[in-house]
């Protein structure tokens, strides 16, 4: 996955989580995001990547959006 | 640029909700409510009415602005819901104060007040009034399910005015709609015509999608309030206060941080009236002035999102 180490580093830059604590199949509920959580980040990861994200129900880990993402840019 | 206040005024319901309160009528926390929207309290109509809130508002700014009713040339109304459907709230407020002029509502939902200036702004620059008396009034606790906790947590009650005349104190003003009837709905009632079937009807209750808001008020707050700055040839450093809508602290937070404003800038009362929709900003600019937080010369920037979905921003010299 691509994208996945920069949406990792957001990640832990951003909530002030430890790297070594994300993984592709870390569920954003596991780190404490709430839903406007979530769309904070989401904003951040659309002016990085230069996508629109919409999430949807299924995007509940950081492995799901970061393959979000490429598929967005891909 | 077209505009200066004369005069200010709010007006709040007497009853405080507080969260506490709100346990008990749905399954929510005090911690939680604080932590997701910064709101320890919010005021509701009990025994007053929206029509007592607007018009105690008004009297309050004519008072300030040393105006009497009769001297009003027009009177604008923001308000989602008012006391009656008809006649406006501006004609009901019009009747009690003893003005004589025209008068009329908008909708703009949280950005009314904003919407408002624009078009005084526009009669005053035109001629067609001299003294205009622009009031934003909401009632958000009768749109608001008390069975549902994501929504009746947030909102209060309460009226903001202005009176206002020609001058310079308008710096820049800016303004958007983007249609939207999914993002946050606030049904009417739709009678009983027996030639409509009324099965799927929906309650009048606000109903939203809130973390899509959230995300649409962070990027509208950033893009209006860049464009009056550009405006204006001013930065956020030559700006004194900033009155962003209170719909919930954290977006305040995100969209402040976002756009580097200090702390110490923000007018602040959600913790203590809720989001008060279109009337938020007149009561922040009505009570800052009145504690002699505002002062004469200092600028202060104006910017909201509401329901449409409506954005808007502005920057005032105080006079």
């Amino acid at each position: 996955m691509k994208s996945f180490e920069k949406v990792a580093n957001l990640l832990a830059e951003n909530r002030g989580i430890s790297i070594e604590e994300i993984k592709e199949d870390t569920k954003f509920t596991d780190l404490q995001l709430d839903s406007l959580d979530m769309m904070d980040l989401v904003l951040i990861m659309e002016e990085e990547f230069s996508v629109s994200i919409e999430l949807n129900e299924d995007i509940t880990t950081v492995g799901k959006i970061a393959e979000y993402i490429d598929a967005r840019l891909a | 640029m077209s505009i200066k206040i004369l005069g200010t005024g709010s007006c709040l319901p007497e009853f405080v909700l507080n969260n506490e309160t709100l346990t008990k009528l749905v399954d929510t926390t005090d911690e939680w409510i604080t932590l997701r929207t910064g709101i320890k309290e919010r005021r509701v109509i009990t025994k007053e009415s929206i029509k007592e809130l607007s018009v105690n508002a008004a009297k309050s700014a004519l008072k300030s602005a040393n105006i009497l009713p009769e001297n009003l040339d027009l009177i604008i109304c923001a308000t989602v819901h008012g006391q009656y459907l008809v006649p406006s709230l501006s004609c009901v407020i019009q009747a009690e104060i003893g003005a004589k002029c025209p008068a009329f509502d908008i909708n703009a939902a949280c950005t009314g007040f904003i919407y408002g200036l624009t078009i005084a702004k526009a009669y005053l620059e035109s001629g067609a009034a001299k003294k205009i008396l622009l009031v934003a009034a909401e009632s958000m606790s009768e749109v608001s399910d008390y069975t549902d906790r994501a929504t009746c947590v947030l909102f209060g009650d309460g009226a903001g005015a202005v009176v206002l005349e020609k001058g310079d104190s308008l710096l820049s003003i800016f303004v958007t709609a983007s249609g939207n009837e999914e993002l946050l709905t606030i049904p009417i009632t739709k009678g009983n015509s027996p030639f409509v079937d009324h099965t799927n009807e929906k309650m009048p209750y606000l109903d939203m999608k809130g973390p899509e808001v959230y995300k649409f008020a962070v990027q509208a707050i950033n893009r209006d309030v860049l464009k009056v700055l550009e405006d204006a040839k001013l930065t956020i450093d030559n700006i004194d206060y900033f009155a962003i809508h209170q719909a919930n602290a954290r977006i305040v937070d995100a969209a402040s941080q976002k756009l580097n404003i200090p702390e110490e800038k923000l007018l602040k009362n959600i913790h203590k009236y809720g989001n008060t929709s279109s009337a938020c900003i007149p009561i922040m600019l009505d009570e800052s002035i009145r504690e002699g937080k505002l002062k004469k010369g200092m600028k202060l920037l104006l910017t909201a999102f509401g329901g449409g979905m409506t954005t808007g921003a502005a920057i005032l010299n105080i006079d």
